[in-house]
């Protein structure tokens, strides 16, 4: 883990409430994809975790949702703006225990961390295939990204104004897959784990005091003993979870 | 040169910054961070009898200035502490480390003391007996005179390393409960622990932390401590670790002229975690700025 001051290079709109932003700052503390790092905005006691969505040398990029102050403050910044960030937290997504078909799972702003996932499962030679769901066709974002790395892309929307009808299970069903890897709302989890045939791996969200291992505000019980969402995960593999 | 040595019962630190306990885990984690012995020492997470998992989430909860917990207690229990903590502990930090105990019960306490009180890495106890996130525990201890002093004098008779005891700021009156700690023999106390709070989520219209309710702590809290530390030291003879939204060097300052002898930083450890090392770099320059040639001549200065 890193701290530093960081600078916004962009910071745009892409979806309804969904921001892009770009930071220039030290990425050396980012080692795998699904971490994540955590903003201080002006006025908030808290830090923000916000979950990294790529990054390459000297900046790095996360896209979230304004569900409250602190990404509401995050939303108004200007090109040029600095943040005070804690960055490379968590313990992000393990591609080595990926098969060679893996599936991407993504529901609405929990798809961001799958992106950089996605780029290095490529990478590593894997026959890549990714499910995003969301409510409605307007919110869609990312899916062209998505399909420029490579990727099968299929999107569901509950509503069906676009793509496959119904949530991401409704997809998930009929392609073929080694293992898999989600990030997303916990009903989302509960459906995948359901009907998923293979092991995986789930990122979770928890409110965090900390986000770096100190409070233990956001501990879970695994089938190996307590685990800290922002230290020991937020991945956890399939099999140590208790639903 | 100034002097940020400070003494805590026989024990000499070298300046009065010790990271609170529940906020700084075993010091691993700041480990890796920064060399944690630049630091007077630090009150390890609570520790337990038995091993404690903590209350469900949500645990945490923002104010205004400050932040809500109901952690619980969470911790391995004080056989795992001593077979797998400390070893842990010893390989980053080398001076005496103050040990936090909870307890359900008075022999809960003693037993746990006396378990830890054979190590040598301990210098001092730390007694909660004021934590307001465990129902039918932790509190009840404070909130009574009768009850701390049972707590108190337990303790006393198994531990040969000084014992401080943990207060309340939930009480009518805390010098009651402090004056109880001195005649029951505690080397010192420590206050305040967090203030009991609450916040409720608008959009389910109930409380925000699954326990319902949790500790208030951080910067708004600071009056509030200051004015029991001050009261406190009018009170009582032995010394006061001193705690309670302290952030800053100025904060450190703020607290000793109170009346504390030693100072805990808390919260801030969450929202900046060199916090610690930061207040102990700038003590020099803002016991400078003040002219105060040695911190253990202001305690109390105050008064």
């Amino acid at each position: 883990m890193t701290q530093g001051i960081y600078t916004v290079i962009l910071n745009e709109e892409i979806a309804p409430a969904v921001f892009k932003m770009e930071l220039a700052g030290d990425t050396s503390a980012l080692k795998a994809p699904g971490q994540f790092i955590n903003f201080k905005t002006e006025g908030l006691y808290l830090r923000r975790p916000i979950s990294v969505c790529d990054y390459q040398d000297g900046r790095i990029t996360v896209i979230y949702k304004v569900v409250g102050e602190g990404t509401e403050i995050m939303s108004r910044a200007m090109k040029g703006n600095t943040f005070d960030i804690l960055v490379g937290l968590g313990n992000g997504f393990d591609i080595k225990k990926s098969g060679e078909e893996p599936v991407l799972i993504g529901g609405g702003v929990g798809i961001p961390p799958l992106y950089r996932l996605c780029k290095e499962l490529i990478d590593a030679g894997k026959k890549v295939s990714v499910i995003l769901g969301f409510n409605t066709e307007n919110e869609i974002f990312y899916e062209k990204e998505f399909s420029e790395l490579g990727a099968d892309v299929t999107v569901t929307t509950a509503d069906g104004s676009y793509g496959v009808k119904g949530f991401v299970t409704d997809a998930m069903c009929k392609i073929k897959y080694d293992y898999f890897y989600t990030c997303g709302p916990e009903p989302m989890f509960r459906a995948i784990e359901s009907i998923a045939q293979t092991s995986g791996q789930y990122s979770f969200e928890e409110r965090m005091g900390c986000g770096f291992g100190a409070c233990m505000g956001c501990s879970c019980k695994t089938k190996y003993g307590s685990k800290r969402i922002c230290k020991d995960g937020p991945v956890l593999v399939r099999e140590e979870i208790i639903w | 040169m100034v002097d940020t040595r400070v003494n805590l019962s026989g024990i000499e630190i070298s300046n009065p910054v010790i990271p609170a306990s529940g906020t700084f885990g075993f010091g691993y984690e700041f480990a890796e961070l920064y060399d944690i012995n630049i630091l007077g020492t630090f009150s390890f997470k609570g520790t337990t009898k038995e091993p404690r998992f903590g209350n469900d989430t949500p645990r945490i909860a923002e104010t205004p200035c400050g932040m809500l917990n109901s952690v619980g207690l969470q911790n391995p229990g004080v056989e795992k502490v001593i077979s797998e903590e400390l070893p842990k502990l010893k390989k980053c930090f080398s001076k005496p480390v103050m040990a936090n105990v909870s307890g359900f019960s008075v022999e809960d306490y003693a037993y746990t003391c006396a378990k830890l009180s054979q190590e040598e890495q301990i210098g001092w106890f730390e007694i909660n007996i004021s934590c307001p996130n465990v129902h039918g525990g932790g509190l009840a201890f404070g909130t009574s005179a009768k009850n701390a002093e049972a707590v108190t004098k337990a303790v006393k008779k198994v531990a040969d390393k000084p014992v401080y005891i943990k207060l309340s700021p939930n009480v009518t009156d805390i010098t009651e409960i402090a004056k109880a700690c001195e005649s029951a023999g505690a080397d010192g106390i420590s206050l305040i622990n967090t203030l009991l709070g609450m916040r409720i989520n608008l959009k389910t219209g109930k409380p925000v932390l699954a326990n319902k309710t949790g500790g208030f702590s951080g910067p708004a809290v600071k009056p509030v401590a200051l004015r029991m530390v001050y009261d406190c030291y009018e009170a009582v003879k032995i010394p006061i670790i001193g705690m309670g939204g302290v952030a800053s060097a100025e904060d450190v300052i703020e607290m000793m002229l109170a009346g504390a002898a030693a100072v805990e930083v808390g919260a801030a450890n969450l929202v900046e975690p060199f916090a610690c090392k930061n207040i102990i770099e700038d003590l020099p320059r803002v016991m400078e700025k003040y002219r105060i040639k040695s911190l253990t001549e202001i305690i109390g200065g105050a008064h």
